[in-house]
């Protein structure tokens, strides 16, 4: 499930978003137009961007709050982010990207690493070199990379961006997965509400 | 090539290689911060780097006759250990390492402020601490900056001249190097030696441009 509360002034503007008591949440679309800041909150939610004031609570932690002084720094939030260009790691290869996100003892990583690559069909690319990777190839790697932290929740944004529109479809169906074999919650964020139409439980409008 | 110019450029090429080597951890670590950190006093620190690129060599030199000779405490405290600096070799390495300083850490610097920001904040959102992010990210993606900023101190160092002078002297088989053999040499009238040290010179200096500009290229293309 769900459970978050966002109430935060920035440059991009401000944000309000509460979903709580929603059990049945697995999937969160979040949809607004290009420059209605969808970004910004993503970033500041995984503790990369610093609001200028307000509150960010996920659960029961609080995250970052200007009035009680806390902001979590990012490596501690455990917060899975996949931005909309992936940005995969350069200089690893696709398995080292993945490995980069390694947490706990090697034998429960190892374990997390061979679930990660089935569930994202990732076993034919783990020697590639990024560089080579497809738009959604890539995607598909940032999402592993971020899931190998064992994330409390999972933040897309505009997962299909970089994807051709006729193969848009290679991507839904692994989150789909993942939120099936996985359980991790998960924000989706995109411009185009026809994406969370087959994914998401609950679809919120930022204006 | 006389037996002379050999143990001149030998002795060169191998005192830049330590100065490089022995420059390159802290040119890193000032390059660092110097591209990724804000602190009161940072344009201070800037200015300290740059200084002995701008300061005549031969005045650094100066400098460092008096910090490193016995009427200064550090050269006090060096002598108390039994370490003599000025006159010998390792005077040679820390005029060249101060002089080409500069050239490495900005040439660092610069390789740095070109890595994308965005890896080192997505880095840390997957638990990596900012020393991790340094060591696997920052640097890997800097690594042409870095080699160019070690080829450049090299060639610096390869040419020093007005700090060796200073502090090292000219002492043959000790303290003569490349840049100073020529001075010398033509000072006292052996003048087919200083050429074939120029010969020397020339050629070290083509190898170390070539792999500058191979160095360049490559970064282009990625």
């Amino acid at each position: 499930m769900i459970d978050l509360s966002i109430d935060v002034t920035m440059r991009q503007g401000e944000f309000t978003l509460i979903v709580s008591d929603a059990a049945e949440v697995e999937v969160l679309g979040l949809f607004g137009p290009s420059g209605s800041g969808k970004t910004s909150l993503l970033e500041a939610i995984a503790g990369i961007r610093r609001p200028d004031a307000g509150e960010v609570r996920i659960g029961n932690r609080i995250l970052f709050s200007s009035s009680k002084r806390i902001d979590v720094p990012a490596r501690e939030r455990h917060i899975g982010y996949v931005p909309q260009d992936a940005l995969l790691f350069p200089n690893l290869d696709v398995t080292g990207n993945i490995n980069y996100g390694k947490r706990g003892p090697d034998a429960q990583d190892e374990g997390q690493f061979v679930a990660l690559a089935a569930i994202l069909d990732l076993q034919a690319l783990l020697d590639r070199r990024v560089q080579m990777l497809s738009g959604g190839e890539k995607q598909r790697v940032a999402i592993a990379r971020a899931l190998m932290t064992r994330p409390s929740i999972l933040l897309l944004d505009e997962p299909l961006a970089g994807v051709d529109r006729e193969r848009r479809e290679v991507i839904l169906p692994y989150i789909l997965r993942i939120r099936r074999e996985l359980h991790v919650p998960l924000i989706y964020v995109t411009h185009d509400e026809t994406e969370l139409n087959s994914i998401a439980d609950r679809v919120l409008r930022l204006a | 090539m006389s037996a002379e110019t050999w143990v001149i450029a030998r002795f060169t090429v191998l005192m830049a290689s330590l100065a490089t080597a022995i420059v390159l951890p802290p040119a890193i670590a000032i390059g660092w911060v110097l591209a990724r950190k804000q602190f009161p006093g940072k344009a201070l620190l800037e200015t300290i780097v740059s200084l002995p690129l701008v300061l005549p060599p031969v005045a650094t030199g100066l400098l460092l006759l008096w910090l490193f000779g016995r009427r200064s405490p550090l050269g006090q405290a060096l002598d108390s250990m039994g370490i003599d600096v000025i006159f010998t070799w390792k005077a040679v390495v820390l005029s060249m390492m101060v002089i080409s300083f500069p050239l490495v850490a900005r040439s660092v610097r610069a390789g740095i402020e070109q890595v994308d920001r965005r890896y080192e904040d997505l880095a840390a959102t997957l638990g990596a601490g900012s020393f991790r992010i340094l060591r696997t990210i920052t640097l890997p993606l800097a690594s042409r900056g870095i080699a160019a900023g070690a080829v450049l101190g090299f060639s610096r160092a390869l040419g020093e001249f007005g700090a060796t002078i200073m502090v090292a002297g000219a002492i043959p088989g000790r303290t003569r190097t490349l840049a100073v053999g020529i001075y010398t040499l033509v000072e006292t009238g052996r003048e087919e030696t200083a050429w074939s040290l120029l010969l020397v010179s020339a050629l070290l200096a083509f190898g170390a441009i070539y792999v500058s500009n191979r160095l360049v290229e490559q970064k282009g293309r990625a």
